[in-house]
């Protein structure tokens, strides 16, 4: 997705109160026409107040929508060139599959045939082939959101709003829904929005993600540098496991630091590592992800740059991998509490699961941490 | 509770006579209204429909019926209809005062009768207004309200808030919405309302006693002939009538309260369909 496209939907310093509430604390943020986008965050940090303050359900208190590079301020939602997959779906219980499928095309001019065969091709598209007499109660909890973005669909809308739609989900449906979301989202190029506390699943499936806390938004970024540079701590800790050392920095330029890490020693970061802590923290920590680092064995190679004495504490295994605690040596050299860190192995034919205690090394690489100050 | 807890206790017993107590009367009612006698006391006479004939021929028990009616159905059409405004505000807005105003509207349902009536009929006949079957409707809708709100909330809180939201989602009016989507999923509700409030306005005595002026209803007909010993058996045969008229309208009222809630929750409503 480059850059150059134009943004479908433009949120410009929106407030939103409830009452005294602060539900929304100035949102900037741009959608680009045709992306996949997810607001990722914990619950009750806003993310269903600002998709619907996009749908038109929510008036703001302060600030601009635009969709289109239209202001939204006087489109009632029912005018709004978006529509929404509801959390419960809100499939009309009264009316079959195919009733509810049409039901946005009651005010539509086209002929009764033509509307059918529409119907026919949007429930095809969806999966739904032949379902379209089945009543709602009829229905799975796949087939209920399958019915869910037929209904939004064949209104071709601009953008599609989704609220945790696969919540409701079993594990096993839930992925095999997330791999065919983001078909459906290629193959009509339309603009997704999706809504989710879960960070795996906007990870998959997401273009860019803004990660929300407490109404604001901290971070705005492309799956893989939202992993691998979180902004923050906080981002760090929400999405994924991140390991946290205490560190020290010795000296500071434009160019980068050199810094002082419990357990780790003295490394050179460049300015690509350091992320801006939040204000709040207990002080300056590295960060780095458990399958950045490789546990030494018998055999075992590598192709990291540097490596560091320890003891296995603990050891969790999960079949395809195996999660390591260790303790690092020297790890309590700056403020004297021992660490442990979490190291990930995938489990491969002639790799044996380490036992608890063993002396070993760790081998690792300065470009997988990431400053926190 | 099972059933050995009753044995030997004496609750049995008392759960006999009340039972018996509560309904033996209603049950004498169609046993007298088909006995040829003409005073109220066993042993039995004789088979005869002459007192359901000779209701029909009744002018005055005509006219009573007709009133009744006519008050019946509109109090319970008003009732149901204002229970609708009242019902979707309490269950989808928040607003000032919210749980004062709605405990205001329910407080008929145990304020005694005989205040309402009372406090009507001074507040009417203040206003300079003359008392019919007009004024016996106000009454009326305002001691129905708090059964039909007391329906229809339950119909309207078990609706999924985001089903209307949908509905305007995809292009219909506000108004669309209410009338495609929520009007025929609550319409279980609004029917056993309507049965419910038009049963309640049937048979009540006092406000239509004091509020009706000349205009007889069935209840203050029914109370004046009692004075008459020779109209009795007639009044059974009426009785009769109201009872099996009673239990059918609750039956169906009751029938569609549990289908609306049926099929809101998306259980199986399929046996009933
Ligand atoms: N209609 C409302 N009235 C008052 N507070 C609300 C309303 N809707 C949401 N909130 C509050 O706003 C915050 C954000 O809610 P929401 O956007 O639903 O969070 P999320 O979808 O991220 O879990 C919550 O604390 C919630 O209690
Ligand atoms: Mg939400």
């Amino acid at each position: 997705m480059s850059d150059d496209h134009r943004p479908m939907i433009e949120c410009q310093a929106v407030q939103k109160y409830y009452g005294d509430y602060h539900a929304l604390r100035g949102i900037d943020l741009a959608i680009r026409e045709g992306e996949f986008f997810s607001l990722l965050g914990p619950s009750g940090c806003g993310k269903t107040t600002l998709l619907r303050t996009i749908a038109g359900f929510e008036g703001i208190s302060s600030g601009a929508v635009l969709i289109d590079g239209k202001h939204m301020e006087d489109v009632p939602a029912n005018k709004r060139p978006t529509n929404m997959v509801f959390q419960s779906y809100a499939i009309f219980p009264h009316l079959t599959v195919a009733q509810n499928v049409a039901f946005g095309l009651r005010r539509d001019p086209r002929g009764k045939a033509e509307k059918t065969a529409l119907v026919e091709d949007v429930l095809k598209m969806v999966g739904l082939s032949g379902y379209g007499g089945r009543a709602a109660h009829e229905l799975s909890g796949g087939q209920r959101q399958r019915v869910a973005l037929a209904r939004a669909l064949i209104l071709k809308p601009k953008v599609l709003l989704l609220d945790e739609p696969l919540s409701a989900l079993d594990r096993k449906m839930r992925e095999q829904m997330q791999v065919e979301l983001i078909k459906l989202q290629r193959q009509i190029g339309i603009t997704f929005v999706l809504v989710t506390h879960d960070q795996e699943e906007a990870l998959v499936m997401s273009d860019r993600i803004a990660v929300m806390f407490e109404g604001e938004i901290a971070q705005l970024d492309g799956p893989e540098a939202l992993y691998a540079r979180p902004a923050n701590r906080r981002v760090a800790d929400f999405i994924g496991v991140m390991n946290f050392l205490p560190a020290r920095i010795l000296a500071e330029t434009d160019e980068g630091a050199r810094v002082e890490v419990a357990g780790l020693g003295e490394v050179e970061l460049p300015r690509a590592q350091i992320s801006r802590a939040n204000p709040e923290d207990e002080g300056v920590m590295v960060g780095f992800r458990p399958e950045t680092m490789t546990l030494m064995g018998p055999g075992q190679i590598h192709y990291q740059t540097r490596e560091t004495g320890a003891t296995i504490d603990e050891v969790v295994y999960y079949g395809d991998m195996t999660y390591y605690d260790l303790r690092l040596d020297g790890s309590a050299r700056l403020d004297g509490r021992p660490r442990t860190v979490r190291i990930s192995m995938r489990n491969v034919f002639g790799r044996d699961v380490q036992d608890v205690g063993t002396r070993t090394q760790l081998a690792w690489s300065p470009g997988s941490l990431v400053l926190f100050r | 509770m099972s059933q050995r807890s009753f044995e030997g206790s004496g609750l049995r017993i008392y759960a006999i006579l009340y039972l018996l107590f509560l309904y033996a009367p209603i049950a004498l009612l169609p046993v007298f209204a088909f006995n040829s006698g003409t005073i109220i006391a066993f042993p039995l006479q004789g088979f005869t429909t002459d007192w359901f004939a000779q209701m029909s021929t009744n002018s005055t028990l005509r006219r009573a019926l007709g009133n009744s009616l006519t008050i019946a159905v509109s109090a319970s059409i008003l009732a149901t209809c204002l229970g609708i405004f009242a019902a979707r505000a309490t269950t989808r807005f928040e607003f000032p005062f919210k749980g004062g105003i709605m405990g205001l509207i329910m407080v008929p349902m145990v304020l005694p009768e005989i205040i309402v009536a009372m406090s009507l009929l001074v507040v009417l006949l203040g206003a300079g207004l003359q008392l019919s079957i007009l004024t016996v409707i106000a009454g009326h809708t305002l001691i129905c309200m708090p059964y039909a709100i007391a329906i229809l909330s339950t119909a309207f809180s078990s609706l999924d808030k985001s089903l209307e939201e949908a509905a305007y989602d995809l292009g219909e009016t506000r108004w669309g919405a209410f009338r495609l989507v929520t009007l025929p999923l609550v319409m279980p509700g609004i029917i056993s309302s309507l049965l419910i409030s038009f049963t309640i306005s049937l048979d009540e005595f006092i406000i239509a006693f004091f509020l009706a002026g000349n205009e007889p209803t069935l209840p203050t007909y029914i109370f004046s002939q009692l004075r008459f010993p020779k109209q009795i058996p007639m009044i059974m045969a009426l009785g009769t009538v109201l009872v099996v008229l009673s239990i059918v309208l609750l039956a169906i009222g009751e029938y569609f309260r549990r289908r609306g809630i049926a099929r809101i929750s998306g259980k199986d409503s399929g046996g009933f369909q």
